[in-house]
C-alpha cells in the first residue's frame, strides 16, 4: 500500500481521521434529519389556531384545564377543554389521567388534531409537583397577560 | 441548638476548602512536605465538617424540627422514618448539601488513600478539589442554605412530594452523586496533571479506578431512578429521553468513554490528550446535569419546583469551572508528548473507536436536550424534542458500538489480526444469529427490529463467552489447565467480561420489551374483566385501606392463563392527605423475567351509576433484564475496582495484558 504516509505518526493520524470521520458525518446528518422531521411544536389553543398545524402532525398543545369541562366516559374515554382565555380546544383522551390532573390546572397535551378539530391527545402530562407549572404554558400566559400570579411556584 | 451547630459546621467546611486550596496550592509552589499535609489535613477535617453539617441537618427531618424552613417545606410528622431520613436529600437545599458532602468525601479520599501519587500531582489535586468545594460550599452557604431558620415555625410540615416517598427513590440521589461528584477527582487529576504538563501511565493508572467507582455509582444511580420511574409513575415505560434522564445520562456516556481511553493511555501511553479532554468533560457534564435539572430552563416530565435564580448561579459556576479547565487544555495539551503508535486494526484502535462512537452519541443527546432552548433563544419558537429523535440518532450510533464491541477485546496491541478475531467469533455470531432468527419465527407477532435487537444482545453475551473462552484457552489445552487459567484470572478482566455481559443482558430486555409489550386498559367494574398478552385478569373487588400518612383504594386483580392462576395482584391508588396528591402504586407481577404490571385507575361512575375502575395492564416481557442487565455492569465495574493491579504503587509496570 504505497499512498499510505511513510512516517508512522501520519499514518495514525490518517487512521484516526478515517475511523473518525463516517461517524461523525453519520451522526451529523442523522441529527439533522432528526431535528427537521421529528421534533414537535408547542402550542396554546390561540397559537394553534393561528398556526394550524395539518391534522395528524404530532404537536403538543398546552393551556389551563377549563373548570366544568373536564367529562369522564365509563368506558376509560376522557373529554375535556384546554383553553388560554383567547381560544380553547376539545381534547379527547383515552385512558388514565395523570395523578396530578386537576381542572383549572395548567397541562400538556401530546397528540394530534383529527380533521374534525378536537385534539386527540396519547399522552397527558401534568408535573409530578403541583406548585409546579410547564415552562411553555406559564410563558404563554404571561404573554397574553393572564398570569396570575406564581407565589406558589417561586419558592421551594 | 444541634442545627447551629450544623450552620457552623457548613461554614467552617467552607474556609476548610479555601485552606485546603491554598495551603496544597503554595506545599506544590514550594515543594514543601508539612504545607502538603496541612492541605491533606484540611481536605480530611473539611469532609468531617461536611460529615456533621449533614447529620445535624438529618437530625433535624428525624425529629421534625419544623423551625428549620427547609424541613417545614419538605417534611411531615406522618412520614415514616424512611422518608423522614431521605427527605434530607429530597429538597434542593439538601441535595446540595449531599453534592458538598460527596466532593469533600471524594478530596478526603485522594488525601487518605493518594499515597502513591506524586507528591506535586497530588497535593495539586487536591488544590483542585478544594477550589470546586469552594465554589460549591459558597453556593450553599450563601445561596442555598439548608439550615435556614424561620422566625414562626409552622405547626405541621408541607411533607415531601408523594411520588418520592418511595423506597428506590430514596437511595437514588446518594448513588447518583456519589457518581456525578465522583467525577471531580478525575477532573481535578486531570487539571493538576495539565498543570504539571505531564500525563503519562502512571496518572492514567491513578485516573481508571476512580472512574471505575464513579462510573459504577452513576450506573446504579441511573438504573434505580429508571427503575423508579418504571413501577413508580405506572406509564408502563422506563426510559423517556426526558431532559432529567438526559442530564444524567450524558456524564455516564463520557464516563463509559473515559473508562476505555484511559486503558489505552496507561498501557500504551497513547491519546493521552484525549483522556485529558474527557476527564473534563466528565464532571463538566455532570454541573450541567445539575444545572438542567435544578435551574428548570427545560420542560421536563420529571421537573420539580425550580428557582431560575439559582439557575444563573449554577451556570456560573459550571462557567468557571469548566471555563478555567478547558482554557488550561488548550494552553497545555499541545505539550504533552504523543505516545506509541498503533496499526489501523489494533486494540487501540478498537478502543478508539469505541470512543468515537460514545463521543458522537453524547453529542447527539445533547444537542436534543439543548435544542428546544436553541430554538426558541433564535427563532422565538416552543418545542420539544421527544424519543422519535433519540431513536433516530443514538439508536445508530450504539446499534454500530454493539455490532463492533465484542472484537475490541480479543484484538492484540499494536497490531491485531482481524482474520483471527473472527475466527474465534464464529460461534458467537453463530449463537447470535440462531437467537435472532428464532425470536423471529418463534415470537408473535413478527418483528423484525426486535429479533434484531435480540441477535445483538446475544452477540454481546456471547462475545464476552468468547473472550473468556480465549483467555483461558479452553478446548485447546486440558480443561484442568483452563480451569487453572480461569481462577487465576486477574479480576480486571473478569470485569470487563462481566461489564460488557451485563450489556448484552440489558440490551436483550430492552429490545425484547419494546418490541413485543402489549397494553390495555379499561373501565371495569366489580367482577369485570380485561386480557392482555396471554392473560386474563378480573377485578375481584376494591377496598379501602389505611397507611400511614395516606388513604388508599386496593383493588384485588385475579390474573390467568388458561385455567391456571397466575397471581393475585393488588394495585393501590393512594390519596395523600397532606398536599391532597394522588399517586398509583402498580402491581407487578413477575413471570420469569417478564412482568405482568397492574395499574388501578380513578373511580368512575358508570351510566348505570355503578362504580367502575379504570384498570390498565401492561405485558412487559424481560423487562427484568432492563434492570439486571445494569446491575451486572455495575457489579464489573467494581470487581474490577478490586483488581489488586490498582491497588499496587504507581511506577511498576502492570503484567502484560493477556
Amino acid at each position: 500500500m504505497s499512498w499510505l504516509p511513510k512516517s508512522p505518526k501520519a499514518r495514525r493520524r490518517l487512521t484516526l481521521v478515517a475511523a473518525i470521520a463516517p461517524v461523525l458525518a453519520l451522526a451529523a446528518g442523522l441529527t439533522l434529519w432528526g431535528l427537521r422531521d421529528t421534533i414537535s411544536f408547542f402550542y396554546t389553543p390561540s397559537q394553534a389556531h393561528a398556526a394550524k398545524p395539518a391534522a395528524g402532525r404530532a404537536i403538543q398543545l398546552g393551556g389551563l384545564v377549563t373548570a366544568g369541562s373536564v367529562v369522564k366516559h365509563p368506558d376509560g374515554r376522557v373529554e375535556f377543554t384546554v383553553s388560554d382565555h383567547e381560544a380553547s380546544d376539545r381534547v379527547t383522551f383515552h385512558g388514565d389521567l395523570p395523578d396530578l390532573f386537576r381542572e383549572g390546572q395548567g397541562i400538556v397535551a401530546v397528540g394530534a388534531f383529527r380533521a374534525d378539530g378536537v385534539f386527540e391527545a396519547k399522552q397527558v402530562l401534568a408535573k409530578h409537583d403541583e406548585r409546579y407549572m410547564p415552562r411553555e404554558v406559564a410563558k404563554a400566559l404571561k404573554e397574553q397577560g393572564e398570569w396570575r400570579g406564581d407565589a406558589g411556584q417561586a419558592r421551594k | 441548638m444541634i442545627i447551629e451547630i450544623g450552620a457552623f459546621a457548613l461554614c467552617l467546611a467552607l474556609v476548610l476548602s479555601l485552606a485546603q486550596t491554598g495551603l496544597s496550592g503554595s506545599a506544590r509552589l514550594r515543594r514543601s512536605q508539612p504545607l502538603a499535609a496541612a492541605g491533606e489535613g484540611a481536605a480530611i477535617a473539611g469532609f468531617l465538617a461536611l460529615a456533621v453539617a449533614f447529620a445535624a441537618l438529618m437530625h433535624a427531618f428525624v425529629v421534625s424540627d419544623f423551625s428549620v424552613a427547609n424541613v417545614a417545606a419538605n417534611s411531615h410528622t406522618a412520614k415514616p422514618l424512611l422518608y423522614r431520613v431521605a427527605g434530607t436529600w429530597g429538597s434542593h437545599e439538601g441535595s446540595m448539601l449531599l453534592w458538598c458532602l460527596a466532593l469533600a468525601g471524594y478530596g478526603a479520599g485522594v488525601a487518605a488513600f493518594g499515597r502513591g501519587l506524586p507528591a506535586g500531582l497530588r497535593a495539586l489535586t487536591l488544590a483542585t478539589q478544594g477550589a470546586l468545594g469552594v465554589l460549591f460550599l459558597a453556593y450553599t452557604v450563601f445561596a442555598s442554605n439548608p439550615m435556614a431558620r424561620l422566625a414562626q415555625p409552622p405547626v405541621e410540615g408541607r411533607s415531601l412530594n408523594p411520588l418520592l416517598q418511595d423506597p428506590a427513590l430514596a437511595v437514588h440521589p446518594p448513588f447518583l452523586y456519589a457518581g456525578y461528584v465522583g467525577m471531580s477527582v478525575v477532573f481535578s487529576l486531570a487539571v493538576a496533571a495539565l498543570i504539571e504538563g505531564r500525563v503519562d501511565a502512571a496518572w492514567a493508572r491513578w485516573v481508571r479506578p476512580w472512574t471505575l467507582a464513579a462510573w459504577s455509582m452513576l450506573t446504579i444511580g441511573i438504573t434505580l431512578g429508571a427503575f423508579w420511574a418504571y413501577y413508580e409513575l405506572g406509564w408502563g415505560g422506563w426510559w423517556f429521553w426526558d431532559p432529567v434522564e438526559n442530564a444524567s445520562f450524558m456524564p455516564w456516556l463520557v464516563a463509559t468513554a473515559l473508562l476505555h481511553s484511559s486503558i489505552v493511555t496507561e498501557k500504551r501511553g497513547a491519546i493521552a490528550g484525549w483522556t485529558v479532554f474527557l476527564a473534563l468533560a466528565a464532571f463538566t457534564f455532570s454541573m450541567l446535569g445539575a444545572f438542567l435539572v435544578r435551574s428548570g430552563v427545560l420542560t421536563s416530565v420529571h421537573a420539580f419546583a425550580v428557582d431560575p435564580t439559582r439557575g444563573v448561579l449554577l451556570l456560573a459556576i459550571l462557567g468557571v469551572a469548566s471555563g478555567a479547565a478547558f482554557a488550561l487544555f488548550v494552553w497545555r495539551a499541545p505539550a504533552l508528548t504523543p505516545g506509541g503508535v498503533f496499526a489501523p486494526i489494533s486494540r487501540e484502535s478498537s478502543l478508539v473507536l469505541n470512543n468515537v462512537l460514545l463521543a458522537a452519541a453524547t453529542a447527539t443527546v445533547l444537542l436534543g436536550t439543548l435544542y428546544p432552548l436553541i430554538r426558541e433563544a433564535v427563532s422565538g419558537e416552543a418545542i420539544s424534542v421527544g424519543p422519535p429523535y433519540f431513536t433516530l440518532t443514538f439508536v445508530p450510533l450504539m446499534g454500530a458500538l454493539l455490532l463492533l464491541l465484542p472484537a475490541g477485546p480479543l484484538l492484540a496491541w499494536k497490531r491485531g489480526d482481524a482474520a483471527g478475531v473472527l475466527q474465534r467469533l464464529w460461534a458467537a455470531a453463530l449463537i447470535a444469529l440462531a437467537t435472532g432468527l428464532a425470536a423471529f419465527a418463534l415470537v408473535d407477532p413478527r418483528h423484525a427490529f426486535g429479533a434484531i435487537g435480540v441477535a445483538a444482545g446475544a452477540w454481546l453475551i456471547a462475545g464476552a463467552g468468547a473472550e473468556l473462552a480465549e483467555r483461558v484457552r479452553a478446548f485447546r489445552v486440558p480443561a484442568a489447565e483452563s480451569l487453572r487459567r480461569l481462577v487465576r484470572l486477574p479480576r480486571g478482566a473478569w470485569g470487563m467480561t462481566l461489564a460488557h455481559a451485563g450489556l448484552g443482558v440489558f440490551v436483550l430486555g430492552a429490545c425484547f420489551e419494546t418490541s413485543w409489550k402489549a397494553e390495555a386498559a379499561q373501565a371495569l367494574p366489580i367482577g369485570g374483566s380485561l386480557d392482555v398478552g396471554a392473560y386474563h385478569l378480573v377485578l375481584e373487588d376494591v377496598r379501602a385501606v389505611e397507611g400511614p400518612n395516606y388513604l388508599a383504594e386496593r383493588g384485588r386483580i385475579r390474573a390467568t392463563r388458561g385455567e391456571r392462576l397466575v397471581c393475585e395482584a393488588a394495585p393501590e391508588r393512594r390519596f395523600f392527605l397532606t398536599g391532597g396528591q394522588t399517586t398509583s402504586e402498580v402491581a407487578i407481577c413477575q413471570r420469569g423475567a417478564s412482568h405482568l404490571y397492574l395499574v388501578l385507575g380513578e373511580r368512575r361512575a358508570s351510566a348505570s351509576g355503578a362504580s367502575v375502575w379504570l384498570v390498565r395492564a401492561y405485558w412487559n416481557p424481560w423487562a427484568s433484564l432492563i434492570f439486571f442487565g445494569p446491575v451486572i455492569m455495575a457489579l464489573g465495574g467494581l470487581v474490577s475496582l478490586s483488581d489488586r493491579r490498582l491497588r499496587l504503587a504507581v511506577g511498576r509496570r502492570a503484567e502484560a495484558a493477556s
